[in-house]
């Protein structure tokens, strides 16, 4: 058995993983900051100090903006450049244009924290940024493609292994989506109009929406999953077959979720029974993948006790499961009569953003810092340990406060009198979910004070270490 | 509902599309070994080099001792 692999002389571009990596937890720690903001907003409204910039109307759309395409997106593309060269053994395809992607979605980031506190929005929830940056997103997001499939294209490995399918699929989709849900015709260099009017721009903004939270925060994410709970783990995904199954399912199934979003609304009664069914058939792919993520750990268990990284990794996928399971019940047409326009919503969306998309990039960033910085572990595994544990309390306070504030709103706003009058004037039923807001408060402080460890933990990693390209090895068919 | 003259007909286009990709890829063999790629990737040793060694990839127990031994196939 030799100690070293032949190489091929070549190295990894890591150098636009590493700023892509730690402008992950930058962008995460400014847009969860943002998020607790306009959360103690709610709880105490005196804090938007009046000034029309700080505003909740706002400054909510910077968070989500934020915390979905600057977080994520920055962490899709960092984690997606990483396995795309590991798996295929090969380096990057244009590594220019990867640079321009990296400098470009920097730049849209940039552009959305100075146009949406000032109040220039399309008002389309998650795409809310004018018709330019819409344009440098299309730029953006063509160069990330090209890089993308063209690594994939020159791959050393005649097998596509299975992340890459997801990212793949995850870049695909979100260029339609966004080509389609973002066409308008612009007036001046800061106002635009749809493309499309009333309820047919409300079927195509949550076919967007919708299939946004499928490809962006649900396939992308998956993609790490895939690498990186084995790879930490060090096992085997449980089933490779079910894998390549569970993906398939969901591009086959995935893209009529949408009018789920506009139950009794304008919209057709049949294209909302249409949302529904496809949300419930959801529930199978979705399932299958989280099932299969965490059998993984099959023979392995007790690596859950000491590494809080698998933790990070393993519990995401409980969130997984939970909202997968959550979504296509709240998309049951009498469900949805309860919980929809309450905070019940904000609390499903919560905990698949801080419990899934959140932990799995975390756990995935904690496991991808120290190798592109050379070392073999981050600065403090404690300090991880403490992340994930504050972090966990601060997401199941946020969401359990969120459930019962939405369905105290739901019952409160349906009941009626004998004679047929509301029961509860809507005053009423604000001041019943005040108590909630303030657990949400500490909920979100909690979450935030976890990416604050985060963040301090990345730069000890950082400067303990020194930037390192690691060589490509020189492929090995016995390892094919 | 004009919008739906829009979407349906792209995902009807999108179903085809990944059905050909599907079917595609299935003839060229990429779902043929269903568990040799589960092991590749955790055979690629993305642990850093010890810093004496920087142009050699470390593997095996010398260069992580929690990681169980694997068959390298190398040697």
């Amino acid at each position: 058995m030799s100690l070293s692999k032949p190489v091929t002389g070549e190295t990894y571009n890591y150098g636009v993983i590493r700023q892509l990596t730690v402008m992950t937890v930058i962008w995460g720690f400014v847009g969860m900051l943002v998020g607790v903001w306009i959360a103690a907003q709610l709880a105490w409204p005196v804090l938007n100090f009046d000034i029309p910039w700080l505003t909740y109307s706002r400054l909510r759309p910077l968070h989500t903006n934020a915390v979905i395409f600057a977080f994520g997106g920055t962490a899709l593309m960092a984690t997606s450049f990483y396995v795309v060269q590991r798996t295929c053994q090969t380096t990057l395809f244009a590594p220019w244009l990867a640079s321009f992607t990296f400098w470009g979605w920097q730049a849209v980031i940039v552009s959305a924290v100075i146009t949406l506190p000032l109040g220039i929005t399309t008002s389309k929830e998650y795409a809310e940024l004018e018709w330019p940056i819409d344009l440098l997103i299309t730029a953006v997001w063509v160069a990330y493609a090209i890089v993308f499939f063209g690594t994939i294209a020159k791959r050393k490995t005649p097998h596509i292994y299975v992340a890459n399918w997801f990212y793949g699929a995850f870049i695909i989709t979100v260029a339609v989506l966004h080509i389609v849900n973002s066409a308008a015709l612009p007036v001046t260099w800061t106002k635009s109009y749809s493309a499309y009017a009333g309820v047919q721009d409300a079927m195509v903004q949550w076919w967007y929406g919708h299939n946004a939270v499928g490809f962006f925060l649900t396939a992308g994410f998956l993609g790490m999953m895939y690498y990186f709970i084995p790879k930490q783990a060090e096992r085997p995904i449980y089933s490779y077959r079910l894998s390549i199954v569970h993906f398939w399912a969901l591009i086959f199934t995935y893209m009529w979720a949408g009018p789920h979003h506009l139950h009794y609304t304008a919209l057709p009664d049949w294209a909302q029974s249409i949302g529904m069914i496809f949300s419930l058939i959801l529930l199978a792919p979705s399932w299958g993948g989280m099932i299969n993520g965490i059998m993984t750990l099959s023979g392995a268990w007790h690596k859950l006790r000491t590494d809080p990284i698998l933790k990070f990794l393993i519990v995401s996928l409980s969130f997984y499961g939970m909202s997968t399971f959550e979504g296509p019940m709240m998309s049951i047409k009498t469900v949805n009569a309860l919980s929809h326009y309450t905070d019940w919503t904000i609390g499903h969306v919560h905990s698949g953003a801080l419990g899934w998309v959140g932990f799995i990039t975390m756990g995935s960033v904690y496991y991808l810092l120290p190798r592109l910085f050379g070392r073999t572990e981050m600065h403090s595994v404690r300090a991880i340990e403490a992340h994930f544990w504050i972090a966990t309390i601060g997401v199941v306070l946020y969401i359990a406060a969120m459930w019962i504030s939405g369905v105290t709103q739901g019952l409160m706003w349906r009941a009626t009198n004998p004679d047929g009058t509301l029961t509860y004037a809507f005053i009423e039923s604000l001041k019943a979910t005040y108590p909630y807001y303030y657990i949400r408060v500490i909920g979100g402080v909690l979450y935030l004070g976890g990416m604050g460890i985060m963040l301090w933990n990345c730069l000890m990693t950082i400067r303990g270490g020194k930037a390192v390209d690691a060589p490509v090895p020189r492929f090995d068919p016995a390892h094919a | 509902m004009e919008a739906l003259y829009l979407l349906i007909p792209l995902s009807v286009v999108a179903v085809f599309a990944a059905a050909w990709v599907f079917l595609r890829m299935s003839d060229s063999g990429q779902f043929e070994d269903m568990d040799g790629p589960a092991w590749s990737v955790l055979h690629d040793n993305d642990t850093p080099a010890a810093p004496d060694k920087p142009d050699t990839i470390q593997i095996d127990a010398t260069q992580d001792q929690k990681k169980p031994s694997k068959d390298n196939g190398d040697s």
